[in-house]
Formats: structure tokens, sequence, C-alpha cells
């Protein structure tokens, strides 16, 4: 309890969103890691499975978060995160990191990164490594 | 480029309005700039205020009085903001905000615009800055401010200060008379809602929530702060007719009752405006707010100036029981001890 008591508790928080592109209903994965982001300290914005590009898109302005956070088990990725990209660059929010966790085959991971996304995972990917990531991503804006 | 932040927003960019209201979140210098620039814009929307229990279908029912007020029949289909509060984790400061999962039917409505807030430590059921994002959406042209507070129980009662229209939404199975005539949040409501009435059970609630009205009803509502009551302005109006909450039933998944709803809020509305109620509620709601952010400055003002190690040593001795609490106030204050 060294900080300062002076300064109130504001400032600040990571803002992510959580979404399910896409139509396949397992939202387990989703759920783990928005939990560890809480636990993190970051506030998740959780919005449910069978999201459309654009309602991911339209949810990332309204909330105004830093990250998305994209769980997609449905082999659909390269379908549905081009478009989203797409969305949040006509938005202004090209600056907003994408992670996308899921099935996503090995060699479509430097490809997703080429688009712009920052972070991959497969499952079993250690919460606390996505955590470590997403700060790193963000640190030079924060 | 030329045009500022508050022009942007007040011509309807919605990217700076998002900007905006993170930054007055963030309670940061730029943002209170905006704000202050846009405050001449605000005192025109309905503010509305939806709480109760966790449980009881306060997003799905905000949910569906959204697609009522942008519903193509409506005469003029008002702009709707939603503002929807869950809890921070009192130990990490994270949230999941989790209300959107049940307003998806307003995904891709350009007139419907939905945040949702951490509350950050706040403990009246909304965040601290909540009245500061209302104001940016009223100035923002929003005409209808759904605000929904975090799952409350009995004390949770700051969106009354906030709202126009205060609407508690309760569920069959909560509680039983007893919990009826406690004081709290069913004093504050201007429209109480059972919704989930399709459980068994609703008849009960209803029961239960009538005989509380008929002992509480007809009571002014002066607001009591810290024990004082807040003097409200202005004399009586001459219309004294006093408004009885009324009690309805919905089932938010399927619409049914919400129509009724619609019209409540609206005779709600019209019998503020009439009575002068209306009026008597914005200075009210505006002089919580210069109190609270009054003591919010003087506090932070007079922490900066007092030493950390001198607080500890306070602490310290209120730990050893060699000062009360009351001492230690007094000591700080005057220097001394």
């Amino acid at each position: 309890m060294s900080e300062r008591k002076t300064s109130p508790e504001q400032g600040r928080r990571i803002r992510v969103l959580v979404a399910k592109p896409g139509l396949d209903g397992h939202d387990r994965g989703a759920k783990v890691v928005a939990r560890a982001l809480r636990d993190a300290g970051m506030e998740v914005i959780y919005t449910g499975l069978r999201q459309t590009p654009e309602m991911i898109a339209e949810a990332a302005l309204q909330e105004d978060v830093d990250v998305v956070g994209l769980s997609i088990l449905s082999g659909a990725h390269m379908a549905l995160i081009p478009r989203i990209l797409e969305l949040l660059k006509a938005n202004g929010q090209e600056h907003v990191k994408i992670f996308v966790g899921g099935i996503i085959p090995d060699e479509d991971a430097p490809r997703l990164k080429e688009m712009g996304v920052t972070g991959v995972y497969g499952p079993g990917a250690p919460t606390g490594t996505i955590v470590d990531e997403i700060r790193l991503a963000l640190e030079p804006a924060a | 480029m030329g045009k500022s932040e508050a022009e942007s927003i007040l011509s309807g960019d919605r990217r700076a309005l998002a900007r905006l209201l993170t930054q007055v979140e963030n309670g940061s210098h730029e943002g209170r700039r905006t704000l202050d620039e846009l405050f001449p814009h605000t005192g025109k929307a309905h503010l509305i205020g939806v709480t109760g229990a966790p449980g009881t279908g306060k997003s799905t029912l905000v949910n569906q009085v959204a697609l009522q007020y942008r519903s193509p029949a409506a005469a003029n289909p008002k702009r709707v903001a939603i503002v929807a509060v869950d809890p921070s984790s009192p130990f990490t400061g994270g949230a999941v905000l989790g209300d959107r999962v049940r307003m998806r039917d307003l995904a891709g409505d350009p007139g419907v615009f939905i945040r949702s807030m951490a509350s950050r430590g706040s403990l009246g059921g909304l965040a601290q800055t909540t009245a500061a994002v209302v104001q940016v959406f009223d100035a923002a042209g929003y005409d209808v401010i759904l605000i929904e507070t975090v799952g409350a129980g009995q004390t949770e009662v700051d969106i009354a200060r906030l709202a126009h229209t205060t609407l508690v939404v309760e569920s069959p199975g909560l509680g039983d008379e007893i919990q009826a005539i406690k004081a709290g949040i069913l004093e504050i409501a201007d429209i109480l809602v059972i919704n989930k009435a399709d459980l068994p059970g609703a008849e009960k609630t209803e029961h239960a929530l009538r005989g509380m009205l008929g002992l509480a009803h007809p009571v002014e509502k002066v607001f009591h702060h810290h024990g004082q009551a807040m003097i409200l302005p202005e004399s009586k109006p001459a219309d004294t007719s006093q408004w009885v909450p009324p009690i309805l039933r919905t089932i938010s998944t399927d619409g049914t009752g919400v129509e009724e709803l619609m019209t409540a809020i609206e005779q709600h509305a019209q019998h503020l405006r009439q009575s002068g109620e209306w009026g008597r509620r914005e200075r009210a709601r505006l002089e919580a707010e210069l109190e609270a952010l009054l003591t919010e400055t003087l506090v932070r003002k007079f922490r900066t100036s007092v030493p950390d190690v001198r607080y500890d040593e306070m602490v310290d001795r209120l730990v050893q029981r060699t000062l009360s609490p009351w001492e230690a106030v007094k000591a700080l204050l005057n220097g001394g001890a």
C-alpha cells in the first residue's frame, strides 16, 4: 500500500470488447478469457453469441474500446476478420488492437497478423499470456 | 479539422461522442473542458432510470422500451441512449459488462447508442461519473436516456436523484410483505414493474406491492441527504395532486405489457411537467451534483495538503486507540495534535 492515497482510484482502464462472430455456439472459451481479463483489472464488454461483423464494429465504436477479442471456432475466421478490420477502419478505429482465439490453423495465423491482427491463440493458451500481450500492445499508447 | 470536440459531438459525430464518454469516465481535464462547453445544450432529454435486483430482467426490459421508442409505428421515433452500469470488482477493479447481450435487437440502428459503464467502486448503484455521461448524451441530442443501474438491493437509490422517471423492476418470488415495507428501493419507484409476470407468484408479488403502496402513499418526495432533508426551493405548485406509482406486469422476453409501460412513462412525464415537479427534480439534481463535486474537490485539495506520513500517523493512532476518529479529523483540519 505505498501508492499515494491522495490520488483517487480513477484514470484510464483498459477496455476490451469480447465478441463471438459467426455461427458457432460455443462461448466457454470467450467467457474464460473475459473472466481472466476482468481479474487482470480490465473492463470487459461481453456481447454474446452470433455477432455479425457490423454489430462488433458498432459495439467497439460505442464502447470506445482499446482491444477487440474475437473467439471463432467455426473456421470462418478468414472471412469474418478482414470484414471486421475493414469496418473498424471505416469508423476511424484503426488503433484498436485485435486478438483472436479459437481454432485457427497454424498456416492462417501469420496471414491474420499480416492483415493487422495483434495476437492469435489456440486451445490451451494460458490466459496470463493473453493478459500480458494485451498490456504490451497498448503500452506506447497508455 | 477546425472543429472542436464539442462541435463535432453537437453535429452528430459518434466517434467523438464515444471518445468524450471515455474522457468523462476517466475524469480527464480535456473531458471536463468539453463538458463545460456542452453544458448549455443539456436539460432537454427525458432521463429514465431502471433499477431492481439482479436477474429481474432490467436489461431485457430496457431493450424492449428502447425498441418501442424506435418503432417505425411511433409518431416521431425518439433518439435513444442507454447507459448500462455493472459492478466493478472491489479487488482488481476489473469488470465484466454484460448488458449488451440482452440488447442485440437494437444493433444496427443509428438512432440508438449503448454505453456500458463499470461502477468503479461507487456504491449507490451508479458510477460516480454516470451523471456526467448522461449529460453528454443529453447535449448530443438524445431525446430519451435509459439508465440501467447495477443489480440493486435496498439502498442503491442514487438513480432517483438522477432520473426524471424511475422504474423499479421486481420479479415474482424475490420477497415477501416485509421486504415490501422496508425503506429504500421500492420507495423511489415512479413506476413499479413486475417483470417475468408469467412466472408463478406474480399475483402474490403484486398483492404485496399494492399493500405497500397503500400504506406509503401519498408521501412527498424530499430527499434526505446525510440524514438532513434537502430543502427544495420554490413553494408548492397549485396542483398538488400526488403521483401514485402504477404497478404493471410485463414479460420482457416477448414484449407483453411493454406498451402499457410506455403509456405509464409518458403519463409520468406529463405529470412531472404539469405539476412543476420536473423543474424541482432538475434543480434538486443539479444541487446534489454541485454538492458532490464540491465535496470531492475540497477533500482532494485538502488531502494533497496533508503529507502521507502525517495521515498514516493519524491512522496509527486510531489503531492504537489513542485518538478517536473525530479527534483525528479535528487534528488534521487544525494542524494540531
